[in-house]
């Protein structure tokens, strides 16, 4: 049993942590958002020039074969500093579909691209009646010839205003709720038949609504098993839930942070604030939540290891409802107790709410996620 | 990172498993279950077993009987220990008295109290709080006045928990009325036969008797009952109180109630149907599994952290475990008597044995609930764990 991270994870943290202090204080955020497509091409090649978009990638891939611990740390760390560029959707979830079910020509005509950082990802998977569940697909794969013909509408892509390529869950069989027949396709996004809506997030991020009229994509753009997609989808959800769940927990560390330096520097009746003990408690109680998410994080990301696919599920749906909790908490306090700033565009501190309530409602929230855990037979099973 | 245990580590948690399931009383094991108190006798019985068989004060230097076991085999023994459930070590003699005497006691009180302890052949209790110190504990009024080779000890203390039981106390007292409130406080131990020591019951809301009123009426005390320093006694109360960590959040003890919790759920029906299978009691449980969990982890960093780096000063996260472990405490008996419904009704003046035999199990569910208020207030009140966290922690 061990908590530390080893030497090289530790210098991981120092250079990445290094990286965003000097290019990603809150003006240079502003700057980059409004770069074309809203996140900064330099930053990303900064991102690509360090490794560590290449980090989970296997050696032989031209990656550096690093584990869940290097994407937490990551993770945690463009939590803290709010960065908008599409990590989560390029490296973690369309470099998870390659790495555990992309044959070996999808992995190097994709990959490459992901490490120089000169391709990005979108995830096409939300539909308009699916809400969180991966299962619930509309969206249609046609066989025609050796390839396929996609068709259907997809909801808040993530990055997908600014991909170059979508990854894109499609029924190939059975109804809208069967948990069978469901393939995963890689589709250009100037594809002939594909139509973008994009918009900004809450977040400050990009998404876009996308609709697929008759797109015709060759036999090697299926990912996986086209017929039986669910268990590589779930997998990759997960990871990409546990790395939201990291990203949660640098935002809250960061908004704890500023929170308590804003309490002890702003003054009322002549004292700092920080010194009332109806702020500090509720300052503790923020800590205590924290800490209970960090853990869990932890968890889910340990578990990334367990054999037992329900297992492994379970713990990260237990990681997504605490870190859910948690994140309301401090999220919302956090603007208590920065008062009237707190509400302002201009103070960082909002852009930490908006960005951990995104999260919350990303990939399942902590309703859903309870449930989750509760039909499984608990956590104690 | 590595969540696994290691190889030895898991044949030292069978070992423990093993020993529990043979030597527990299974009667002592069922009343734990029940949440019911046991008798004098049951308890002592038991720790007499685990110091025979040489684990009665684990967590002591080895040359004072101790195990020199790792932080994390200390944690697993704890866990199986609390989750089997078998009964904890007396933690005023092993935990709290026990180690201020080994670090700040001369030979003397070495050689008479530590293997005495060990033994429960004296029942240590705590006399720390009193009527107007709770949470300012440092404002206590007792005094111990020095006379020859004597103590004079006057005043009262309070919560005094199972002083009925005891055979003697470790005491603070005042012993210098004109040093700052404290710098002028003494560590005194004493029989609790002495003339002039009186114990006096409290009935707490569950109807149970755990806690007591002591009062000191000019009871002597030889002047070598003094632990360390005069007026050090401060310091080595926060050195008991910090030393106090682990096992304070109590997971094992909340690990087996769920457990419970869950069976009982599936057995007693509501709406036609086991109540477990209501989905909103089903997602509180859940619900409840989940911090437990993230509490557990929180747990082993900190056991994790002392076993790489030390113990050093006391760990503030220890506040972090008492909150959290308390409020799931507190959680689980809200659950149980969400169980029970309007079967919680029935109260026995008389003390443990449920009215009806076959609802027996019901008997304790309620006065456990009550009784377990007081885990978010003893112990540094969850309050004052807010503030170790506000000040240590977040600087403020």
């Amino acid at each position: 049993m061990d908590f530390d991270l080893s030497e090289e994870q530790r210098l991981l943290k120092e250079s990445i942590d290094g990286l965003l202090t000097d290019a990603y204080d809150f003006d240079a955020r502003k700057k980059y958002m409004k770069e074309k497509g809203g996140w900064s091409k330099a930053l990303w090649g900064k991102l690509a020039e360090q490794g560590l978009l290449g980090l989970p990638f296997a050696e032989t891939d031209g990656g550096f074969g690093a584990g869940a611990v290097e994407t937490m740390i990551v993770m945690e760390a463009l939590g803290k500093a709010l960065v908008v560029e599409p990590y989560l959707a390029t490296v973690v979830v369309a470099g998870g579909f390659l790495r555990h079910g992309g044959s070996a020509e999808q992995k190097a005509k994709y990959i490459p691209g992901i490490i120089d950082g000169s391709k990005t990802f979108g995830f096409a998977q939300l539909e308009k009646n699916s809400r969180y569940d991966l299962f619930d697909v509309v969206t249609t794969a046609k066989k025609k010839g050796d390839g396929w013909v996609i068709d259907g509408e997809k909801f808040v892509v993530l990055n997908g205003e600014n991909a170059d390529t979508l990854v894109v869950t499609a029924r190939t069989k059975g109804g809208q709720r069967d948990k069978t027949g469901i393939g995963v396709f890689l589709v250009p996004a100037d594809a002939k038949g594909v139509t973008k809506k994009g918009y900004p997030t809450q977040d400050g991020l990009h998404a876009a609504d996308i609709t697929f009229t008759n797109v015709e994509v060759g036999a090697d753009a299926a990912i996986g098993d086209p017929e039986n997609g669910l268990p590589l989808i779930e997998r990759v959800a997960d990871e990409a839930r546990t790395a939201l769940c990291a990203e949660a927990v640098g935002a809250m560390d960061q908004s704890l942070k500023d929170t308590v330096e804003y309490i002890k520097t702003r003054k009322q009746f002549g004292v700092a604030i920080g010194s009332f003990q109806s702020l500090q408690h509720r300052a503790a109680d923020m800590f205590v939540a924290l800490e209970q998410a960090r853990s869990m994080s932890m968890f889910a990301t340990m578990a990334s290891d367990f054999s037992d696919a329900k297992e492994r599920s379970s713990a990260v749906a237990a990681a997504k409802v605490q870190v859910g909790k948690s994140l309301k908490f401090v999220g919302q306090q956090s603007i208590q107790l920065h008062g009237g700033i707190g509400m302002t565009m201009e103070a960082k501190i909002g852009h930490y709410f908006k960005r951990l309530t995104m999260i919350e409602n990303t990939l399942g929230d902590t309703d859903y996620h309870l449930r989750r855990v509760s039909e499984g037979g608990g956590l104690l099973a | 990172m590595d969540l696994a245990f290691t190889k030895e580590e898991i044949a030292f948690r069978e070992e423990v498993r093993e020993f529990f399931k043979n030597n527990v009383p299974p009667e002592t094991r069922r009343k734990l279950q029940e949440g019911r108190h046991l008798s004098k006798d049951e308890m002592v019985t038991w720790w007499r077993i685990l110091n025979k068989k040489g684990w009665g004060v684990t967590h002591w230097p080895k040359e004072y009987g101790g195990t020199g076991w790792t932080t994390v085999q200390h944690y697993i023994f704890n866990e199986e220990l609390q989750s089997y459930p078998a009964p904890q070590p007396l933690a005023f003699g092993v935990s709290m008295v026990g180690p201020v005497i080994y670090t700040f006691g001369n030979e003397k009180q070495k050689k008479e109290y530590l293997p005495r302890i060990a033994n429960v052949d004296d029942w240590w209790c705590q006399g720390f709080s009193e009527p107007g110190s709770g949470s300012d504990l440092a404002s206590l009024k007792t005094t111990a006045e020095r006379k020859g080779d004597k103590w004079i000890i006057n005043g009262q203390k309070t919560w005094t928990t199972l002083a009925q039981h005891a055979d003697m106390i470790f005491c603070l007292c005042r012993t210098d009325k004109n040093a700052k409130k404290q710098m002028g406080i003494s560590f005194i131990v004493f029989s609790m036969r002495s003339k002039g020591v009186t114990v006096r019951p409290i009935q707490t809301i569950d109807g149970g008797h755990e806690v007591n009123e002591v009062f000191f009426d000019d009871v002597e005390v030889p002047y070598e009952n003094l632990i360390g320093e005069e007026n050090k006694g401060w310091d080595y109360a926060k050195f008991l109180l910090g030393n106090e960590r682990t096992g304070i959040a109590r997971v094992g003890v909340s690990k087996e109630r769920l457990r419970r919790i869950r069976a009982l759920a599936s057995k007693v029906e509501s709406g036609g149907r086991p109540v477990i299978e209501d989905p909103a009691f089903r997602e509180k449980l859940t619900a409840c599994e989940i911090e437990l969990k993230a509490l557990e982890l929180t747990q082993l960093r900190v056991v994790a952290d002392e076993g790489k780096h030390g113990k050093g000063k006391p760990n503030p996260a220890s506040s972090v475990l008492k909150i959290k472990g308390s409020e799931i405490q507190q959680t689980t008996t809200e659950l149980l008597m969400e169980i029970i419904g309007p079967f919680a009704a029935p109260y026995d003046e008389h003390g443990d044995a449920g009215s009806n035999e076959s609802m027996d199990w019901t008997a304790q569910i309620a006065p456990s609930y009550f009784n377990n208020r007081k885990v978010s207030i003893y112990g540094g009140s969850n309050e004052i764990q807010r503030n170790i966290i506000s000040k240590a922690v977040l600087g403020l």
